[in-house]
């Protein structure tokens, strides 16, 4: 009972991290017309500033300036980076987002060195919000969940209440039409950049001190990322959410619970013992399988229903 | 208004418009007409930048070649699309505030004006603009881009699969937008309503325009109407 409370709490904060990352990450998706490989990048540089920051002047600046900072610096990577690459085509875009993730890798190991820096948790939020059956829920994880849904609220309301937003929603789905209305496509197109590197380096501000901060930290959650976008369906916002606390809250409760695929058959009443056939199949715990869950999903997803739960074209 | 000489356009190697010239006046009705495939949306979208033009376009005497078409827009021209492009998955309201091109509503046209024109858009304001009828959304297409106040509004076969009543709508609307002082290019493949409304006509054969002239001129020309028209 305790376990599958605090599989579902951490499930849903590890669900909405990602939710902000895939938010970003799709949206993008819908005006360039190709995954941003780099797009985890950003994460990774929302984290790193966010620690530089709060060493220099506390988390609760940090909190607003990294993510800032991280928006200003994608704006500028798809002005004067992506814009041109555009033209050119998709093969050369997605080219483009390669290099950028390998350069940001390089950036943060030159900055910051090969293992990780020590970007923590700030004190007053340090403590558990309450105990549950003798295990502490720290008061972080739900400080994560209310800047999370604040920021959600936020933009859904942005993009569907202003007519700023309506302009973004115009520019992704009929660019031609919007721009013959007088609209400025391509500057749309960088704000949708800057704000998606904004919230993917919001994730990094808040998700950097409650998991870990390093070189790799990018390349571990890129990929979960990739494919939350595309399980959700590419350019589907709604599809995103769903897909994001699915595969989190799968995530985290196949970690969490230490069971045997063997053990769970033998529920079932089969005996397998160490010398019927697969028997290492049998003794892998749900703990070794959980790094690959996602991508069994992917795979699943993309043979039953190819253009995701909510999408609108073949991925 | 608008002045076209030896205007090209090309879709990657074919070369599409090979030498457009064409004038609008101020507060003019003109048509293009032609048959399928010859050239009119592209001669359109060319003039909006939305095709890359070559040649020379001038519009209230600024040469607007080169320009993109953002900014086409805000000097003054209006472009409908074909086929009755809306936003599908925006309210009418919504699709009417997009053809605005700030905040402020000025200038010929208020949402209101257009509600009172058609008040079956007025009905289903707060609907999606992809589940109104073909002819609602043909209505829509043109009253969003006249919220961006142009002085020039140029229209790609708005009567397009329209029953006849809608036909006569489209015209009317057509001549109280000239009324108000817009200049009109209307596309059109059917000649019913361009002859009766426009002041001059050209027709388009090939990236070519092969006749220009008045209304009667094309009514006495058989030639023409048979080699270029007819089907
Ligand atoms: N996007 C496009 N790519 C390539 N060729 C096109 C494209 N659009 C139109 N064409 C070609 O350009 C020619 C002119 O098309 P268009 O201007 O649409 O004709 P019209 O509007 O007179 O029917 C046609 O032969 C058509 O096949
Ligand atoms: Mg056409």
């Amino acid at each position: 009972m305790e376990l599958v409370v605090f599989s579902l709490l951490n499930g849903i904060v590890f669900g909405l991290l990602l939710f902000m990352m895939s938010a970003g990450l799709t949206l993008i998706f819908s005006m360039m017309g190709v995954l941003n490989f780099a797009h985890a990048s950003f994460y990774m540089l929302g984290a790193y500033f966010a620690f530089q920051i709060s060493q220099a002047v506390g988390f609760w600046p940090a909190l607003v300036l990294a993510p800032l900072v991280v928006g200003v610096a994608g704006g500028l990577v798809e002005r004067y980076g992506l814009r041109r690459v555009h033209k050119h085509g998709h093969v050369p875009e997605l080219l483009f987002t390669f290099g950028l993730a390998f350069l940001i890798q390089e950036f943060v190991v030159l900055g910051w060195g090969r293992v990780g820096v020590p970007y923590r948790v700030p004190e007053i939020l340090n403590f558990p919000l309450f105990t549950l059956f003798g295990t502490n829920f720290p008061a972080y994880r739900a400080f994560m969940v209310l800047i999370s849904i604040g920021m959600f609220v936020a933009l859904f309301a942005i993009l569907t209440r202003t007519r700023v937003g309506l302009i973004v929603q115009a520019s992704l789905t009929h660019p031609h039409i919007a721009a013959t209305l007088g609209h400025n496509v391509p500057r749309v197109f960088m704000y949708v950049f800057a704000g998606g590197t904004a919230l993917a380096g919001l994730a990094g501000v808040i998700g950097g001190n409650a998991f870990v901060t390093n070189p790799s930290m990018a390349a571990l959650l890129g990929t979960i990322v990739f494919v939350v976008v595309i399980v959700g369906g590419l350019g589907s916002l709604t599809g995103a959410f769903i897909a994001a606390m699915v595969i989190g809250i799968v995530q985290t409760f196949s970690v969490a619970l230490d069971v045997s695929v063997g053990s769970f058959f033998g529920l079932l009443g089969l005996d397998l013992s160490s010398n019927s056939i697969f028997y290492e199949y049998w003794t892998l715990t749900l703990t070794d399988i959980a790094p690959v869950t996602p991508y069994l999903l992917l795979v699943l997803i993309l043979i039953f229903r190819p253009m995701g739960l909510m999408g609108k074209r073949e991925t | 208004m608008l002045e076209i000489k030896d205007l090209h356009a090309y879709y990657g190697k074919s070369h599409i418009l090979q030498g457009v010239d064409l004038r609008v006046g101020n507060g003019e009705i003109v048509s293009l007409l032609g048959r399928n495939g010859v050239g009119r949306s592209t001669t359109i979208k060319a003039i909006i930048g939305d095709v890359p033009p070559e040649g020379s376009i001038r519009f209230k005497g600024e040469e607007i070649v080169g320009l993109k078409a953002h900014e086409i827009a805000h000097l003054g021209i209006g472009y409908v699309p074909e086929n009755r492009d809306i936003f599908p998955g925006l309210t009418v309201r919504q699709n009417l505030l997009l053809g605005m091109k700030g905040t402020k509503q000025q200038g010929r046209w208020t949402m209101d004006n257009m509600f009172e024109m058609f008040p079956l858009l007025a009905e289903r304001a707060d609907t999606e603009g992809g589940v109104i009828s073909g002819g609602e959304q043909q209505m829509l297409t043109i009253c969003r881009t006249l919220m961006g106040d142009p002085d020039l509004i140029m229209i790609d076969e708005p009567t397009e699969g329209l029953a006849p009543m809608l036909v006569e709508q489209v015209s009317e609307l057509l001549a109280e937008i000239a009324t108000r002082g817009v200049s009109v290019l209307l596309v059109e493949q059917k000649l019913t309503i361009a002859l009766k409304i426009s002041q001059r006509v050209y027709v388009m054969g090939h990236g070519r325009i092969v006749f220009e002239g008045t209304p009667e001129e094309l009514r006495a020309n058989d030639q023409i109407r048979k080699e270029w028209l007819e089907v």
